[in-house]
């Protein structure tokens, strides 16, 4: 399976992202600076978490305008996989490959911490590896990861079953104590319309091994290679 | 000696602004966040008012300013420009409102 991460300017998961996918892909990723034209022939795109160009107006928006991304979004439209973590959710909102926005946390604060996720079905290609309803624990890290979405939108999301991953507490409930950003409906990630771009705040890369702390991050990876393998 | 070199200066530094003012454009552009989107920062604001001392305050929103120096001559021109602008980058139309002021 070829995977491609790209690399913008200050963006700092993209190690973690390429660590996590040599290791369950079996092989490395291409790294594609955000200055290139085109990404080489992938099965997978990744756009990673970070800064990117410091979030200089909001953040994603000036990634969102970088020379590759005309290509990412190109390819995404002709059906190639995108998973964009974090800052790279940001991104995918930004060029409106997700809808919606990535608004400031609820309570203005920088959150890095482990949170649990429902995963909202079992059967896309980020997901086979989980159960539908199962309970993970992954970390966040971020300080604009209060998803909005106009009511319509939502209303899409929800009725497509386009939510991918929603914060929850430890029973599965999606309570707004178990909400650590205020994000409406409790949204984790989303998915776009054909399931193929899903974009989450949460980080799965930091979750792949035990001496990391976890291995609930494991699946997602392990979905996409037996999707796309 | 050294004054009147000074003054000189001032005088072709004016000059030039002058000179820069009749051919240049000033946009003004004010992005707001929506109504019925929650403003976080607004409200953190609007507490911090209050635990100053100052009552009356019955609701923050915070924005951003954008000030842009235009070579355009045609206001109109400008403002398509500046509108396709904000549509595109300066402004996220899923969440923010904007207004353009030229001058």
């Amino acid at each position: 399976m070829r995977s491609s991460v790209i690399v913008f300017p200050a963006s700092n998961c993209d190690r973690d992202a390429s660590v996590a996918l040599e290791q369950i892909t079996g092989s490395k990723p291409s790294m594609i600076w955000h200055a290139e034209s085109s990404v080489p022939e992938t099965d997978l795109i990744v756009l990673p978490g970070g800064f990117s160009f410091g979030d200089y107006l909001r953040s994603g928006a000036m990634a969102a305008q970088s020379p590759i991304m005309k290509d990412v979004i190109a390819k995404a439209k002709a059906g190639v996989p995108v998973l964009g973590i974090c800052n790279g959710f940001q991104v995918l909102v930004e060029s409106e490959l997700l809808p919606g926005a990535l608004m400031r946390n609820r309570d203005i604060k920088f959150l890095c911490k482990d949170v649990q996720l429902k995963v909202e079905r079992g059967d896309t290609i980020f997901t086979s590896k989980y159960n539908q309803g199962e309970i993970i624990t992954i970390p966040i890290a971020h300080h604009d990861g209060n998803y909005f979405a106009s009511d319509e939108t939502l209303k899409e999301l929800e009725g497509e079953g386009r939510v991918a991953f929603r914060y929850v507490d430890r029973d599965g409930a999606a309570t707004s104590e178990a909400n650590p950003n205020g994000s409406l409906n409790n949204i984790a990630g989303i998915y776009n319309k054909d399931m193929k771009v899903l974009g989450l705040m949460p980080h799965p890369e930091r979750l792949i091994s035990q001496e990391l702390g976890g291995t609930d991050g494991l699946g997602l990876f392990e979905s996409l290679v037996e999707a796309l393998a | 000696m050294v004054s009147v070199l000074k003054s000189e200066a001032i005088y072709s530094y004016s000059f030039y602004q002058r000179l820069k003012k009749d051919t240049k454009m000033k946009a003004r552009i004010t992005v707001t966040l929506k109504t019925g989107v929650l403003d976080p920062q607004g409200k953190a604001i609007e507490h911090a008012l209050e635990g100053l001392g100052f009552a009356g305050v019955d609701e923050v929103r915070q924005g951003k300013l954008i000030e842009l120096d235009l070579n355009d001559t045609d206001k109109d021109a400008a403002m398509t420009r500046v509108t396709e602008m904000c549509e595109k980058l300066l402004a996220n139309t899923v969440i923010e409102n904007y207004s353009i002021e030229l001058e």
